[in-house]
């Protein structure tokens, strides 16, 4: 009885191990920071305090954290089916990118069919670049890594090819000053294609909240996306098959499970995840595709995946998180003129995903000694 | 029009491109040879590209730069293999974090000790070799072959001796034959007293001194500088290379060659070529994609390549 009480006690150190990698973190960059001679309580206070402690700051949290839930959602999602899609970036890329070429073309569609179609084509450019690995794995058994790698360069040179061709023309300002285009971009999205910001939404109903705050509606669609995720994965046949293939493709395909075809569909929802960050940074905050302004996302998509234990909701918090450090870094760079870089965040990301991985194991290990002893 | 192109150096800066490629991709052949993934090559070379372009400017002495930008490789492959191996975590997760983390610490440091993200290289190494003839001396074969061969930072010569020994220990000795036991069939290779999980050490700290040799190049030889986000996906290029090379160190080289060959066309066909050069950039990330799918040669990694190794207690 007593030993099964420690197993107990050991499980609920399973889930909570991404709390202590954070924890361990923390510790760590307290120690980079009195190494550079600065005080660690007073640069905590400030990002904390900054991150959480207003409206303005709760504002950039979520506007931070948006894009981070669509790419952690990505590697979640795939990471049920037994596939581990790092091309979350490429993925973003061309669904970004067509969103954009939806919102500048259409142009004389109204907001309610001009909106869905841009988030329609979002999560559909995406699928259609998961859908290669997913296929590739499927039918020859290529490794799903290696492939979304490669895509991920694909998509970055074509995306650049594209926003090339769709290349804004220049302001009148820029005509003025003779110069051009320093960052490739597009042109703008239409009116009608753009989300509203959470300032538009709190002033209908009377609250007073900053303007220049960029969070807007596409957080609340990634919570509701985050829902659906949770919605197929647990309460759908098709999230049943796809969960028992990441569980043991062979037992799946002995109990009747069509494997090939799960992969495929679970590569492609994942990717349709990835593009879906086009409603943030595309119709609800620079309302143009632009050049570097998703670099990152996909790939810290994984890091908000494992923190948040591939589970959706963990994704969300994992990615609050991620968003505090991100704004919170951002003000201490700024805080501290620049004495302490904001490129200490991603150092610091970089130690979670070290430390979430090794300290699961690690439980893992001691569970495993306690039940033999048992 | 084509002599002024395909001219001496022309392939000699393909080589140049297509040094640093090569050795992160012996890095990968090396480690995934053992079984063990490494796609933190990229984030290896970033490091050491920032640590020669440091190292140099501090101590005045470009070999101490390039010998720690190998240690740091060396570190950073000890990293990998602590998580991947000791640890048993997903080798992907752990090379995106030391990708994640040398994003981070590169900039980091640049801010804080030069208070930039471009540093410029103060000293180079010497060039080796002979010197050039000058134009109209001598014959133009003779010029062209020195231009092409013999005429290169010392790097160049120490990678092609590098290749040379990796062919040789991977294929012809024993140990070699060790290191790929361990990323075939760990089982067998242990029950033959092999120590799968010290073979695995030594082969992932060797890629990462092979991508630290590599990151040096980037910065020190080729780019004069460091800048941000310098290594750009050539570590990714690299991996590119080995998957084409078949996990071969002969057929990465020769990978690598082809790739530089391919970047160096792209230089100087921009704005000639009817094909835009975004997709000349394309090319050896669809050849890798296009060699792991085609029947015909097909590339197939090692067996226990990805799969952590846990002995069996009885």
């Amino acid at each position: 009885m007593k030993s099964n009480n420690n197993i107990n006690v050991y499980s609920f150190l399973e889930k909570i191990t991404p709390l202590i990698a954070v924890m361990f973190a923390l510790l760590v960059g307290a120690i980079v920071i009195l190494i550079i001679g600065e005080d660690p309580i007073f640069v905590y206070k400030v990002l904390f305090s900054n991150a959480l402690g207003s409206k303005v700051g709760w504002g950039n949290v979520l506007f931070r954290s948006t894009p981070l839930i669509f790419t952690g959602l990505t590697v979640a999602f795939a990471f049920r089916c037994g596939l581990f899609n790092i091309g979350g970036e490429g993925q973003m890329y061309i669904g970004t990118f067509f969103a954009t070429w939806v919102g500048f073309t259409f142009t004389n569609l109204p907001s309610f069919l001009l909106i869905p179609l841009c988030i329609i084509a979002a999560a559909t450019g995406g699928a259609l670049w998961a859908a290669v690995p997913g296929i590739l794995k499927a039918k020859s058994g290529v490794h799903e890594v290696i492939v979304t790698i490669m895509m991920n360069w694909i998509a970055a040179s074509l995306t650049f090819y594209l926003v090339l061709q769709f290349k804004a023309p220049p302001t009148e300002a820029m005509k003025a000053a003779g110069v051009k285009q320093m960052i490739p971009h597009t042109r703008e999205i239409a009116e009608a294609a753009r989300l509203p910001r959470i300032y538009h939404l709190l002033k209908s109903i009377n609250i007073d909240f900053p303007s220049y705050v960029q969070a807007n509606v596409s957080f609340f669609i990634a919570i509701a996306v985050a829902m659906l995720v949770y919605y197929i994965l647990w309460k759908t046949n098709l999230g049943y098959e796809i969960r028992a293939v990441g569980y043991s493709p062979l037992a799946a395909e002995y109990g009747g499970i069509n494997v090939s075809r799960n992969i495929v569909l679970a590569m492609v929802i994942s990717g349709a995840l990835a593009g879906l960050v086009a409603t943030n940074e595309v119709m609800g905050f620079k309302y143009r595709w632009r050049q570097e302004l998703f670099t990152g996302y996909g790939f810290n998509g994984i890091a908000v995946a494992l923190l948040g234990k591939n589970h959706p909701f963990g994704v969300v918090l994992a990615a609050i998180l991620f968003g505090v450090l991100n704004y919170g870094g951002a003000i201490v760079n700024i805080f501290t003129g620049g004495r302490i870089p904001r490129e200490l965040i991603m150092v610091l990301q970089a130690v979670i995903v070290i430390f979430v991985v090794i300290s699961d194991e690690i439980v893992k290990r001691i569970i495993r000694k306690r039940r033999k002893t048992a | 029009m084509l002599g002024n192109i395909f001219n001496a150096d022309f392939f000699a800066s393909s080589i140049r491109i297509a040094i640093p490629l090569a050795l992160a991709g012996l890095g990968g052949v090396v480690s995934e040879k053992s079984g063990v993934i490494n796609i933190g090559l990229e984030g290896m070379m970033l490091t050491s590209a920032f640590t020669v372009v440091a190292v140099t400017n501090f101590s005045q002495n470009p070999w101490i730069g390039v010998l720690s930008a190998i240690l740091i490789g060396i570190v950073l492959g000890l990293i990998h293999a602590v998580t991947s191996i000791t640890f048993r975590a997903n080798q992907i997760v752990s090379g995106v974090a030391i990708n994640l983390f040398a994003s981070g610490i590169t900039v980091f440091l640049a801010w804080l000790f030069f208070n930039e993200t471009q540093i410029m290289a103060v000293k180079n190494l010497p060039v080796w070799g002979l010197s050039i003839p000058a134009p109209g001396e001598g014959s133009s074969v003779v010029r062209s072959f020195i231009v092409i061969f013999l005429h290169h930072s010392p790097l160049v010569f120490i990678t092609v001796i590098i290749f040379a020994l990796a062919h040789f220990i991977l294929f012809k000795t024993p140990f070699g034959l060790r290191i790929r036991s361990v990323g075939e069939y760990p089982e067998a290779a242990d029950t033959m007293g092999v120590n799968v999980i010290k073979m695995r050490y030594l082969a992932v700290i060797t890629s990462g001194a092979l991508a630290g040799l590599a990151g040096s190049f980037l910065s020190l030889e080729q780019a004069h500088f460091f800048v941000k986000e310098i290594s750009g996906g050539r570590g990714f290029i690299a991996l590119a290379a080995m998957i084409f090379g078949k996990w071969t160190p002969l057929g990465t080289a020769g990978a690598a060659l082809l790739f530089g060959f391919g970047e160096a066309l792209s230089i100087r066909l921009q704005g000639v070529l009817a094909i835009p050069v975004q997709f000349i950039n394309m090319v050896p990330y669809v050849l890798a994609i296009f060699v792991l799918v085609s029947a015909i040669g097909r590339a197939t990694p090692p067996a226990a390549d990805g799969i952590p190794y846990e002995k069996e207690v009885g």
